[in-house]
């Protein structure tokens, strides 16, 4: 617990040292970034040596009065959530120095840096804390802290609406937390996670009951769809190291509280299907909505939610077959789901550092100005093709492992389950394979407009190569998703005690007995390097007599302009032309009329048609009916006392009606 | 290594480009002509091979990368199909996904190579292959799971197995369905008609062929020959559906390259009897194959 109890110390001072020295930006943003690595390197030796097999860490802070104590601690499902939390926050504090120095001279630099330091810190709380008041409270910091800085752009009015709908969203989902805290501690006399462990049995309808508020209510972090409106919007709107870090790990700190909230209540059987369901549809959902997004960091965050929910789906399918009594199936869910989590850390971390550094470089987020930068910004193209390769699942990279056990456990769950379960564990293959295809759709057209074929705008043309501290961390963490597809039995070992804390012993046994078959892939992965490499040097080989470099052959047509080239609407066309016309991109078109006709117009609006279609008229119909009420708010002074003095009047008459306040 | 894995590679190294062979002579009888030579596949691999390359200034590694990626996943591909129920070389539990995945990776390169290229065709053909085979995906993979599901296994080895007779026996309709999804898929994903006219001169109309427009010499040979593997590793599953027969004799070897020649007379027969479909029934039919294998699996897991 020292190692944590320093880093969050590091962190918080070294943010503060940061506001002090805001006059020098790079001494300023120095001091953040250095203290940020160093406390998470601090921070990663406890959590590691729990996940390992270590003791659980424990310890209780002074006594916070009506609240009872605050106690902290880690055990294996913090660790699992810990370690990539220490380790992307390392990596994104050295990235976002170098991000945020571009911005020097213009905005002040020591904020942000504090509010980097003070998410890191947030979030290492609320994964350590052991209370539901520190808990509630460390989230609330988490979530102003991230809203601080996802307004940072604070000048563009896109980056103040995502801001808002952000907070507004953070402050529903913590209302549903309240409750739910609330009435775990109403059944459990403490609000204490151990009072809650320790517990009578629960009713069913309470249970039930709590696990929909924590499904919504975390839901909204997590990313579930219909509660994910704010994520598009604020990871295209904060700084791209922000964006990394909240898409590879504040939104599985919904995850964890979900998880953690269901340590706590009798597990049932219908918790299996209900959270495929859910997660079937988040990523079915989110990928469509990915396919034809024009802002790149918009893409990558769609694809955020479609795979948080194949998370899900693997969470799902553990669940269900831990409640069946089968855990093999149970084992190769909850493998599949855990080990998706951290790659998707890995692969998400990796894009979006990249997809910064190409915005750095070009200026832009817009695919269709972007284009050729594998020329202009080789390190950068390369990071995120291997990104690109790793999140549509495919070998011999780190998302192919995590998605290869998805399968597994869905096909294993077919034949086990039986029946109508069996048929829609079967069925649901089919929707990840769908869900599969059209994420390798959605990152071909991403990665293939970005960075190839010639620079669709000036800005692209002139794109320049990112410094070494931006293109390192790209690099370690591209490293790290190739290591983690050759030795994926390691990585799954360090899953074992989490897996024993959520599903019990015989799972995790089951588990322990799939790692010679992860072993198995990785040796797969390597011969397949081995093979691509090969066939790489004999195609050198055959092509080494010096060939002439010409233009683009282009079917005869021999001036072909970057303007000529498919452009990232029309590559996804295809297949947004099948989807259901609430779906698609609204096109608004101003047609030139009259036979004198003024400048026409045509525009695509990539928003998100829940908020369009659902949120928006909603909020509309409510803030009419609102304005109606507003007769009361009268302007005077005597007014609002007549109005406090009725206030008061009505509820001593309640007190009195029902008989004193409860002690 | 044992003779059987020696057979093995053999067929898969040698036979791909014989299929296109037969399909296109096929065709030419259905036409009255002649047409070219049994082995002209074989006579044009090799000389792309011994040619010179023109590349774009356009492109970059990317471009190269394409049918290195697209020979090599095919090759690897087949090393996980058991030909004619013989053991494949390499097989564990699960391995259907990596089997369908390698095609996956192989299309993302081709498909990032055309992009590489900058030309407005070969884009054209890129975002077709990519929103096609986004369809076939889950036709192929509803296919696979059927039939690991009547085979209560999750290796091609075994799902393909000698007990696959068995299986025809007790789950026969279901079999049936996924043989026919099996076969759209493959003719989708190997651009044939009625989802892709390999013999078009009209590059509007193409997928496949306009994507690798730009590819010359060795690169070509790669990626007619990869072409000619990836037909040859689908069609071995095909085949195996469809003739369950033999045990793990050498007869089976022999029934087995009997009947992929037969598929290929069978790939030609359909593409002089249609027409290729519009570009926007193509989806109609995915779907269909979707749709096939879907109520394929109903049937097995009921």
């Amino acid at each position: 617990m020292t190692g944590l109890s320093l880093a969050v110390g590091l962190l918080g001072l070294s943010g503060l040292a940061a506001v002090f020295l805001n006059g020098s930006p790079r001494l300023a943003t120095g001091v953040a970034a250095l203290g940020a690595v160093a406390a998470c390197a601090a921070g990663l030796w406890p959590a590691v040596s729990v996940l390992t097999g270590g003791p659980p860490l424990a310890m209780k802070w002074v006594s916070a009065g009506a609240f009872g104590d605050f106690e902290l601690g880690v055990d294996p499902l913090s660790a699992f959530f810990l370690v990539p939390l220490l380790g992307l926050g390392g990596v994104t504090a050295a990235y976002g120095r170098e991000y945020l120095l571009a911005y020097q001279g213009r905005k002040w630099l020591g904020p942000p840096a504090l509010f980097f330091n003070l998410l890191v810190a947030s979030m290492v709380v609320v994964l350590t804390a052991r209370t539901a008041v520190l808990f509630l409270i460390a989230w609330e910091v988490m979530s102003l802290s991230a809203y601080l800085l996802v307004s940072f752009d604070d000048e563009l009015p896109e980056v103040r609406r995502a801001g808002w709908v952000f907070l507004i969203c953070a402050h529903l989902g913590l209302a549903c937390l309240t409750a739910l805290f609330l009435l775990l501690d109403q059944h459990a006399h403490g609000l204490s996670f151990s009072a809650f462990l320790s517990a009578p049995p629960m009713g069913a309808g309470l249970s039930a009951g709590l696990f929909a508020l924590a499904v919504v209510g975390f839901g909204v972090k997590a990313g579930f769809v219909p509660v994910h409106v704010w994520l598009p919007e604020a990871h295209a709107a904060a700084p791209s190291h922000v964006s990394a870090l909240m898409s590879g790990v504040l939104i599985k700190l919904g995850l964890y509280g979900l998880l953690r909230t269901l340590t706590f209540l009798p597990r049932a059987d219908w918790w299996g299907p209900t959270l495929i369901v859910v997660g079937l549809s988040g990523a079915l959902f989110g990928i469509t909505l990915a396919l034809y997004q024009r802002d790149l960091k918009r893409v990558l965050a769609y694809s955020s939610i479609e795979n948080v929910g194949l998370v899900t789906v693997g969470l799902g399918i553990a669940f269900w077959g831990a409640s069946r009594n089968l855990p093999a199936v149970a084992a190769l869910g909850a493998l599949g789901a855990l080990l998706h989590l951290w790659n998707h850390v890995l692969m998400k971390g990796l894009l979006f550092l990249a997809a910064g550094s190409g915005v750095h470089g070009a200026g832009t987020r817009d695919l269709e100005r972007l284009g050729g930068l594998v020329k202009r910004m080789p390190h950068t193209a390369a990071a995120l093709l291997v990104g690109s390769v790793a999140i549509a699942g495919l070998p011999p990279l780190n998302g192919f492992v995590s998605e290869w056990l998805l399968y597994r456990g869905l096909i294993g769950g077919g034949s086990a389950f039986g029946g109508a379960g069996g048929v829609l564990s079967l069925l649901s293959v089919g929707v990840v394979s769908g869900v599969g295809g059209l994420t390798a759709l959605c990152f071909m057209r991403a990665s293939g407009v970005a960075l190839l074929g010639q620079a669709r705008s000036d800005a692209a043309a002139q794109a320049h190569e990112s410094s070494a501290w931006m293109t390192g961390p790209m690099w370690l963490l591209a490293a790290l998703a190739g290591a983690a597809a050759l030795f994926p039995g390691r990585l799954a070992a360090a899953l074992a005690g989490t897996i024993g804390q959520l599903f019990g012993a015989t799972v995790r046994a089951s588990a322990t007995a799939e790692l010679s078959g992860l072993t198995r892939l990785g040796e797969v992965g390597f011969w397949l390097w081995v093979a691509l490499g090969a066939a790489w040097v004999a195609l050198a080989w055959l092509v080494r007599a010096p060939a002439p470099e010409v233009g683009t052959w282009d079917c005869g047509y021999a001036a072909p302009t970057s303007r000529m080239q498919y452009t990232a609407r029309s590559f996804s066309q295809l297949f947004e032309d099948l989807l259901p016309s609430a779906l698609r991109a609204r096109a608004v078109l101003r047609a030139p009329r009259s036979y004198f006709p003024p400048a026409g117009s045509y525009a695509t609006q990539c928003d998100d048609p829940l908020t369009r279609g659902l949120y928006l008229p909603f909020i509309a119909s409510w803030a009419d009916r609102f304005a109606r009420l507003r007769w009361l708010q009268q302007g005077h002074l005597h007014m609002y006392l007549l109005y406090i003095l009725v206030v008061v009047v009505l509820a001593l008459a309640w007190v009195g009606w029902t008989g004193g306040v409860p002690p | 290594m044992s003779p059987h894995l020696l057979v093995h590679w053999a067929l898969v190294l040698a036979m791909p480009p014989l299929l296109l062979g037969l399909a296109t002579k096929t065709k030419a009888a259905f036409a009255g002509r002649v047409g070219p030579p049994l082995f002209q596949p074989y006579y044009d691999i090799v000389k792309l091979l011994r040619k010179g390359s023109v590349f774009s200034r356009t492109t970059s590694w990317v471009f190269r990368a394409g049918p290195v990626v697209g020979l090599v996943t095919a090759v690897a591909a087949t090393g996980l199909v058991p030909l004619g129920g013989h053991p494949a070389p390499l097989s564990f539990e699960g391995d259907l996904v990596l089997f369908a995945y390698l095609f996956a990776l192989g299309r993302f390169f081709t498909v990032a190579a055309a992009l590489d290229t900058g030309s407005a065709f070969e884009g054209m053909g890129a975002a077709r292959e990519a929103a096609f085979s986004a369809l076939a995906e889950p036709a192929l993979f509803l296919a696979l799971v059927s039939l690991a599901r009547a085979s209560g296994s999750q290796s091609l080895t075994s799902m393909l197995g000698c007990g696959l007779a068995n299986v025809w026996a007790h789950a026969g309709a279901a079999l049936l369905l996924v043989a026919v999804s099996l076969f759209i898929v493959l003719l989708a994903e190997n651009s044939r008609i009625p989802v892709d006219d390999p013999t078009t001169h009209l590059e509007l109309t193409m997928i496949h062929e306009v994507m690798v427009l730009d590819h010359g010499g060795p690169a070509l040979g790669f990626i007619e020959y990869g072409a000619a593997v990836k037909l040859f590793a689908l069609g071995a599953i095909v085949v195996r559906v469809a003739v369950p027969f033999g045990t793990n004799a050498w007869a089976a070897w022999g029934i087995f390259a009997a009947a992929m020649l037969g598929l290929a007379t069978a790939i030609g027969v359909v593409e002089s009897v249609m027409a290729r479909l519009r570009l926007v029934q193509v989806p109609l039919l995915l779907v269909t194959a979707c749709l096939l294998s879907g109520f394929g699996i109903v049937l097995v897991a009921r």
